[in-house]
């Protein structure tokens, strides 16, 4: 099975597969509560998949996508309560929240965001182009492997915290109340729908562009890098380019994730892209298997899915099973829900071959 | 093409005091097989790190007239200089093939990178039935035969087209067939490159060295064919000592 969605047809009877489900079943059989928590669930799907080519074919443990994340989520929601205001006293006119903090006077850098094209292009533009920066630092200096998890996680931390500090961004509290989508009131159900359309289709996309890199050269030389990177420098290779890339597309998807995030939740406050929410990511790359290329996307969905299963029936108890659970994965099957199919043969044959010699 | 491919020129190499590698002269030529030799210690592999750019020297490393201190890993292998490692360093999780071509692909434009590869190019074909491993292009070459990843290090660098090889102990762990295999592999290509080999077995030195040069205490002892190395009496005294004493005791037993 696997051997057949590895050639050309076979992918695009996978991503048939998967729109099938997407865009036909999923709408018909959820109620509007539940699609709405399935496109949340979709927007960390798109996370994973940027993690999993990061981590798992890069071996960049990117233990802080949440600072990209909340890149795009803030940028995203700085312009609906730019649209808000303006649809309610005018261009010019200050956000509810500034207005309750006490400020009158709107800051200069929120102008722009009056613009969607403007703050589309700043979703897609700033938070790559900040992991570029960053990726030379960092790569250039060839920190890597748990040097780098921890400072990527201290990004994260220090991006929440500074957002807290931000009275202008809303603080502690974060963003929220928003009434419309580019002119598309939020509140029809119609429009919810739209939303989870937009992160299914945008999770097919991001899917397609992580399997096109797996299947080009540049894949081939990333999995290069992620096992001999020494090796790989010394073929005539700049190792820390080849990092980069998947790096700042793993940022890229983060980014699209947090801006698609904020009109189907309603909220992004500093609590949704710290340290916790940046270990969530990774821990559903680690559960659905970070190597492969729809175990990230599983694993991810499965983790959010248990957790609001969980919550609902013991509120108590998902933090525990949080923790079992990846010590389950990590203890038995270290490749992820992915490798179920391969570890299963290999069970299946160990019996078969202790026969062979009787 | 000058028959002098790359020449050192009074290279140190000082780890925090201790000279490693203390002002060594060497010159590497097309179409010799050039082993260096000496104890543990002497230095031999600590230079092939200064001259392929992974640790800072004193001196000079001139390859076809430019002078290669102070430049990155990755250019100074562009340049031609390929090298090998005491292990066999290959990506294990990739098959002989997209190893090769990886190792071919250096100079390849960044966006062509992102297509996929349709065909293996002709010259990486070719490296792979002379390395002896055209049978084996789709083998993970994590689960290849020691030997067999030895060859694959060495093709990759030939597929780089790099012209000055650095060998470190390439032959470290064959048996005997597959040494004898390595032994003319090397003489095949050093026909137009130039090929230096860092070894510790003798009997290997002996068969397919042009020339040796005998590293002791970081320093160049002495340079020259087998005979004139192996006859120098500051050789044996340093390094061959225990193994000549051997021969005189088997040539008188015989």
């Amino acid at each position: 099975m696997s051997k057949f969605f590895s050639t050309r047809a076979g992918a695009w009877a996978g991503f048939g597969a998967a729109a099938l489900v997407l865009f036909g079943a999923a709408p018909l059989v959820l109620s509007g509560f539940r699609l709405g928590l399935l496109a949340q669930f979709l927007c960390y799907a798109i996370v994973a998949v940027g993690i999993g080519l990061a981590w798992g074919r890069g071996g960049m443990l990117t233990l802080g996508q949440g600072v990209f994340f909340g890149m795009g989520a803030y940028l995203m929601a700085m312009h609906l309560k730019m649209a808000d205001a303006e649809f309610r006293g005018g261009a010019g006119a200050v956000p509810d929240f500034m207005e309750l903090a006490g400020i009158r006077e709107l800051p200069a850098y929120w102008v722009p965001f009056a613009s969607p094209v403007f703050t589309i292009a700043m979703i897609l533009v700033l938070p790559t182009a900040f992991a570029v920066l960053l990726g030379f630092a960092v790569f250039k200096r060839r920190v890597k492997g748990a040097y780098f998890a921890i400072l990527s996680q201290a990004l994260a931390g220090a991006f929440a915290i500074l957002l807290i500090g931000q009275q202008s961004m809303g603080g502690f509290n974060g963003l929220s109340r928003f009434r419309y989508f580019f002119g598309y009131n939020l509140d029809d159900p119609v429009n919810q729908q739209m939303l989870y359309f937009i992160a299914a289709g945008v999770l097919l996309v991001v899917v397609a562009v992580a399997l096109q890199l797996r299947r080009s050269r540049y894949g081939e030389l990333l999995v290069a890098v992620r096992d001999a990177e020494e090796r790989v420098r010394f073929l005539g290779y700049d190792a820390a380019n080849i990092k980069v890339v998947a790096y700042a597309t793993a940022a890229l998807f983060a980014s699209v994730a947090g801006a698609i995030f904020v009109p189907v939740v309603g909220i992004i406050s500093p609590a949704s892209i710290g340290i916790v929410p940046s270990i969530m990511f990774i821990l559903g790359v680690a559960i659905g298997g970070r190597a492969s290329l729809v175990g990230p996307v599983v694993g991810a969905l499965a983790v959010a899915w248990a957790q609001t299963a969980l919550s609902e029936q013991f509120p108590s108890a998902w933090t525990y099973a949080q923790g079992l659970l990846f010590i389950v994965v990590i203890a038995l099957l270290p490749g992820g829900i992915a490798s179920i199919a391969a570890a299963t043969k290999r069970f299946r044959k160990e019996p078969a071959t202790a026969e062979a010699p009787a | 093409m000058s028959t002098n491919a790359l020449t050192c020129t009074a290279v140190s190499v000082d780890f925090d005091g201790f000279k490693a590698v203390n002002g060594v002269d060497l010159t590497l030529e097309r179409g010799e097989v050039h082993f260096l030799i000496g104890p543990n210690g002497a230095g031999k592999t600590t230079l092939v790190d200064a001259i392929t750019g992974l640790t800072k020297y004193a001196g000079s490393v001139v390859k076809d007239g430019v002078e290669l201190r102070g430049r990155k890993v990755h250019h100074i292998a562009r340049r031609g200089i390929g090298r090998t490692f005491q292990t066999a360093q290959v990506f294990e999780q990739l098959t002989v093939a997209q190893n090769l071509d990886i190792a071919a692909g250096a100079a390849r434009p960044a966006l062509s990178l992102l297509r996929r590869r349709t065909a293996l190019p002709e010259h990486v074909v070719a490296v792979m039935d002379q390395i002896g491993l055209a049978r084996h292009a789709q083998t993970p070459a994590g689960i290849l035969a020691h030997g067999q990843k030895q060859w694959l290090e060495i093709g990759m660098l030939l597929v780089g087209d790099a012209d000055v090889l650095l060998l470190d102990e390439p032959i470290a762990g064959m048996g005997q067939a597959e040494r004898d295999t390595t032994g003319r592999l090397l003489h095949d290509i050093a026909q137009t490159r130039a090929v230096a080999v860092v070894e510790h077995d003798m009997d290997f030195m002996r068969a397919f060295a042009s020339r040796v040069t005998v590293l002791h205490a970081g320093a160049v002892l002495a340079t020259g064919s087998v005979d004139e190395v192996t006859n120098d009496p500051r050789v044996q005294e340093v390094y061959l000592g225990a193994a000549h004493e051997q021969e005189t005791a088997d040539a008188a037993t015989a």
